[in-house]
């Protein structure tokens, strides 16, 4: 459904905006991509023991598909839950820089912070690229409605999604069980590696995948964060040397 | 309720270990978004080292994967991820048609080997 022009008087109606927000879900293929990466967290959930509700309680408050990842697999492996929370806030810093360009965006001069509170909920990588997109067909005084449609409609594809996946990894034969938790690693490789920008961006996921098997030889229980820390450390290094160099 | 959520432990851990942790972030960003420079050298440092935790992670479950993945031979899941990067750069960095290839020499290969 393609949205009405900016000057139209029907953006004046929050709850027209708020369902266009949640109709624009449709015109996305990331909500394909985050549809496949969850079906894979819901079938991983199931298969290192959590309940469907616990999946399901994961990704509405969470909301963010990296560390329900690493959640669900540090504390399937026997992780603690200080290492696991560690793992999980070191992976969340990314979304700091999300919100704090996002939200420019939503602010009018009336806007108070307490009505940012429920869209900053929402800012995730999905909603962060979609709004690059979207709002600026948006007029300004519509797009935290607009932003809290989107949000919700995402979250709603996310948990039927969870579902989906905990149901099939439970019922399905062990070959197609096998190919829904593949869509974790494959999405997310492939969706991080399009985001690469930078020499920096790109040497960590390179150097971040090459680490991991080196570090685990050692069994430290952290040990994706000590991978992860130095890969993205070195490839910082790099990004500095070659700006200094050039 | 604690038969669909499990028992009040286990949410618990979800509140402490995977919520606050997010949150946290997201309120910062709400609180003192204003004075950070988006194009700062600590994010870019910030940036690499999150890329670098989730290709861990990524690499965690490929090596050492869970469930059901157990069963799928290693050289299998190395080269369905192989076939499917393969796929994403070939298709002008489609990551559905990245996706979709490397499933399918998953359940190909897995189906030939029996």
């Amino acid at each position: 459904m393609p949205l009405p022009p900016l000057e139209s008087p029907q953006w004046k109606n929050r709850f027209r905006a708020f369902a266009w927000g949640m109709s624009a879900v449709g015109t996305t293929v990331l909500a394909l991509v985050l549809f496949a990466t969850y079906l894979g967290i819901g079938a991983l959930a199931h298969d290192t023991h959590f309940s469907l509700g616990w999946a399901l309680a994961s990704t509405l408050l969470i909301w963010a598909g990296p560390a329900q990842i690493i959640l669900i697999s540090t504390l399937g492996s026997g992780a603690t839950v200080v290492q696991a929370a560690v793992a999980v806030t070191l992976s969340a810093i990314r979304l700091f820089p999300m919100v704090v360009s996002v939200l420019p965006m939503l602010r009018t001069p009336q806007t108070k912070r307490r009505h940012l509170i429920l869209a900053t909920h929402f800012i995730a990588v999905t909603l962060w690229v979609e709004c690059y997109r979207l709002l600026p067909r948006v007029p300004r005084g519509s797009r935290i409605a607009f932003v809290h449609g989107l949000g919700c409609g995402l979250v709603i594809v996310c948990m039927i999604a969870t579902t989906l996946g905990y149901q099939l990894a439970a019922n399905l034969p062990p070959l197609f069980a096998a190919a829904i938790l593949m869509l974790t690693p494959l999405a997310f490789l492939l969706s991080t590696a399009r985001n690469c920008k930078e020499i920096s961006d790109v040497l960590a996921l390179v150097l971040g995948l090459a680490l991991y098997p080196v570090v685990a030889m050692f069994h430290t229980g952290v040990d994706v964060l000590i991978s992860g820390m130095a890969a993205g450390s070195i490839a910082y290094g790099v990004h500095r040397w070659r700006r200094r160099s050039a | 309720m604690s038969g669909f959520i499990g028992d009040w432990h286990a949410l618990l851990i979800l509140v402490v270990a995977g919520f606050l942790p997010n949150e946290v972030w997201r309120w910062a960003g709400l609180w003192f978004g204003s004075g950070v420079d988006e194009g700062s050298e600590v994010l870019v440092w910030v940036r690499a080292v999150a890329t670098a935790i989730l290709a861990g992670v990524i690499s965690q479950i490929l090596v050492q994967p869970p469930g059901a993945l157990a069963t799928v031979p290693e050289l299998l899941r190395y080269g369905a991820v192989a076939a499917g990067f393969a796929a994403f750069m070939l298709a002008r960095r489609s990551t559905f048609a990245g996706v979709a290839c490397g499933e399918i020499v998953l359940l190909a290969g897995k189906w030939w080997l029996g």
